[in-house]
């Protein structure tokens, strides 16, 4: 059969794959988005935690999909069934504690991935929209964490979900309603259970997945940032590669393995040896079942989000409301929104920045884990100040930028990179 | 690299610190061990014969106990199922719905005591009953003010009584603060004797809280030397690759 115009690519042939790909793009999308797309060739350790917040993405999902096979979103079943998937489901135990620990791990990943870009100034132009959808994704990695923790039904998940779902009752007008909407009910029961299960396990991995394919599409239309923070694409070589670039695939999925492995080891270590991790990754009081007569001795939410909480009690009620915490709250994440702007170094990376970038992102790195470990501790004795104070150093770090990052010192930036990793 | 990941670690553990309990009596350390089978069965005898009666352990399999802990099905019928439970039903107690006018609340189930409060907890409260007068049963504990539970054991430690210390409030007023106990009269046990037996249900209560507890670590020893391997191929395999770039 004469079928010519088929033919005339060799790569589209008789095959198998060549037939995918007269019908869908399966080779370009492979070359465009691994084998041929070409990332700078200096990338540091920093630069692990973006394909391990993937790993840890369909850890979660997968072991997500087991769970809720044994899972009961029922507030009179909740707890049981946790406790018959870690004793009589078979490897639940390893199910659950990789998706417990799997939780943490993605903030301590992410954390560390965001630190990366405040650091190198991957958030600059033209990278504005990553750093967006990073964000957003974020933030909506804080809604899943939040409503997976109060799955469990413990009464750590009951007063935690009181605690938080309440801040909105703060808000003026409609907060009295917006609380009772969200829980669907006059207190946190099995109507706010089933709700946010659905949210947990339908809704919000939905949007997270959308997010994550468009964080990888924007930075793989304008490329990834460097250690040296300069653009790859000023020097090219005869077929059009930069010259510092190097494919992704196969040089960075190896040395991402390695990346893989080492994470594993840490990760498996608490699997297998601290699954509870003293306390942080599963919270004692968590082991009781939700009791709404029974506060437990001390609400504290999970670590991720006590640099937050602490933000929130560190601002005094004001007028006769408590809104200014939540707003302050607020306001911590939604300034993350503006870094790129915020910005106005003439260079990206902290390699070539003056000394006043680097004792501010010093300060912030520190007020920001010692608002976590304010967050867990109850409010006496020096926390409340240190709370106080950090919260000031927090917000110094963004609302200052535009000034201090513009009168900084810098240094030569280097026309190609310099060294790799 | 190396530097990076050593100041995560240390931030972490900082933070894992920083969690530790303050304030009160300190608890006093159990010497528990989860690979300790022996003790593990005395536990679960312990347990079934002292506390069952009026605590359950609801998530617990008689059968799956049995298998962990190494008890064969005729023991286990013989010596630890009083209630005429199936061998695969959980640990239920005897324990009528009026108990709660009995004792003024419901005796907690005790599957998920010790990872809920700790086994050294359960070790420090089953020592700390002491002889109280103002309470129902005769007997308070040091690390539970106000317990609700008798001191069934109390034919076994003997009797504590509580030892005060005279600490000066704020205001200089004089305050009694109860900060120990101390031998009163004593029971059927050596002191080392009764810590063992106390020590033995902790213990089982450690394994009761999560059975799979000793297999997660032991295979955890397996797990972490085979990504050991894995790391170092990995990371051979990069060097391999990353040779012709410079």
């Amino acid at each position: 059969m004469a079928a010519a115009p088929e033919s005339a690519d060799s790569s589209k042939g008789g095959s198998f794959l060549g037939w995918i790909d007269q019908r869908f793009p399966l080779t370009s999308l492979w070359k465009s988005h691994v084998a041929e797309y070409y990332a700078p060739k200096n990338f540091n350790f920093w630069y692990y935690f973006g394909s391990l917040a993937l790993l840890i993405l369909v850890n979660q999902l997968v072991t997500g999909i087991f769970l809720t096979m044994n899972y009961k979103p029922s507030s009179a079943e909740a707890f049981a069934s946790i406790e018959y998937i870690m004793r009589d489901v078979n490897w639940g135990w390893l199910i659950r504690y990789l998706h417990s620990t799997g939780a943490s791990a993605f903030f301590i990943v992410v954390y560390l991935h965001m630190f990366r870009a405040l650091l190198y100034g991957s958030h600059r132009k033209p990278r504005e929209l990553v750093w967006i959808f990073g964000c957003l994704i974020f933030l909506l990695l804080m809604a899943e964490g939040f409503m997976g923790y109060v799955l469990p039904w413990g009464n750590m998940s009951y007063w935690g979900a009181q605690v938080i779902v309440s801040l909105f009752g703060s808000l003026p007008y409609i907060g009295g309603t917006l609380v009772e909407w969200i829980r669907g009910d006059y207190y946190i029961a099995d109507a706010t259970l089933n709700r946010f299960f659905a949210l947990h396990v339908a809704a919000l991995p939905l949007a997270l997945i959308f997010l994550v394919v468009a964080h990888v599409m924007a930075l793989h239309e304008v490329g990834s940032n460097n250690p040296d923070g300069i653009e790859i694409k000023k020097y090219k070589d005869a077929q059009g590669h930069p010259l510092d670039g190097i494919p992704f695939h196969p040089y960075y999925t190896v040395k991402d393995l390695v990346g893989v492995a080492g994470f594993l080891l840490l990760f498996c270590g608490v699997i297998f040896f601290a699954p509870s991790f003293g306390g942080l990754f599963l919270e004692a009081p968590n082991f009781e079942p939700a009791n709404a007569l029974q506060t437990p001795p001390h609400i504290a939410p999970v670590w991720y989000f006590t640099p937050f909480y602490a933000m929130l009690r560190a601002v005094p009620s004001f007028a006769g409301t408590q809104v200014w915490g939540v707003l302050v709250m607020g306001a911590s994440i939604v300034v993350l929104f503006f870094v790129p702007w915020l910005d106005r170094s003439p260079v990206r990376s902290i390699r070539y920045r003056g000394p006043i970038y680097k004792v501010m992102l010093a300060v912030f790195v520190l007020s920001f884990i010692a608002l976590g470990v304010c967050g867990l501790k109850p409010p006496s004795g020096i926390y409340p100040t240190l709370a106080k104070v950090c919260t000031i150093l927090y917000f110094a770090f963004f609302l200052l930028m535009p000034w201090y990052t513009k009168f900084d010192s810098v240094k030569p930036v280097p026309e190609r990179v310099t060294g790799h990793a | 690299m190396l530097k990076s990941s050593v100041l995560i670690t240390l931030a972490l553990f900082s933070a894992g610190s920083a969690m530790a309990e303050e304030g009160g009596i300190d608890l006093q350390s159990s010497g528990a061990d989860i690979t300790n089978t022996e003790s593990l069965q005395r536990g679960a005898r312990n347990f079934m014969n002292y506390c069952s009666g009026c605590h359950s352990l609801k998530y617990v399999r008689y059968n799956r106990m049995a298998v962990d802990l190494k008890i064969s099905e005729a023991q286990l019928a013989g010596n630890l199922m009083f209630t005429g439970d199936k061998s695969f039903d959980t640990v239920n107690s005897a324990m009528p719905k009026d108990a709660e006018i009995w004792f003024g609340k419901q005796p907690p189930d005790l599957s998920l005591m010790a990872r809920a409060r700790g086994v050294d907890y359960i070790y420090s409260f089953l020592k700390g009953f002491y002889a109280d007068k103002t309470r129902p049963w005769g007997v308070n504990n040091l690390y539970l003010p106000s317990a609700a539970m008798p001191h069934v054991l109390a034919e076994k430690q003997g009797l504590q009584k509580p030892i005060f210390k005279n600490e000066p409030d704020a205001h200089g007023s004089a305050r009694m603060v109860l900060v120990g106990v101390a031998a009163m009269s004593p029971g059927a046990l050596k002191p080392e004797e009764y810590d063992q037996l106390v020590r033995d249900i902790a213990n089982f209560l450690d394994y009761a809280g999560e059975p799979v507890k000793e297999k997660r670590q032991s295979m955890g020893v397996f797990v972490m030397l085979f990504l050991l391997v894995f790391f170092v191929f990995a990371y051979l395999l990069k060097k391999e690759y990353w040779k012709d770039v410079h």
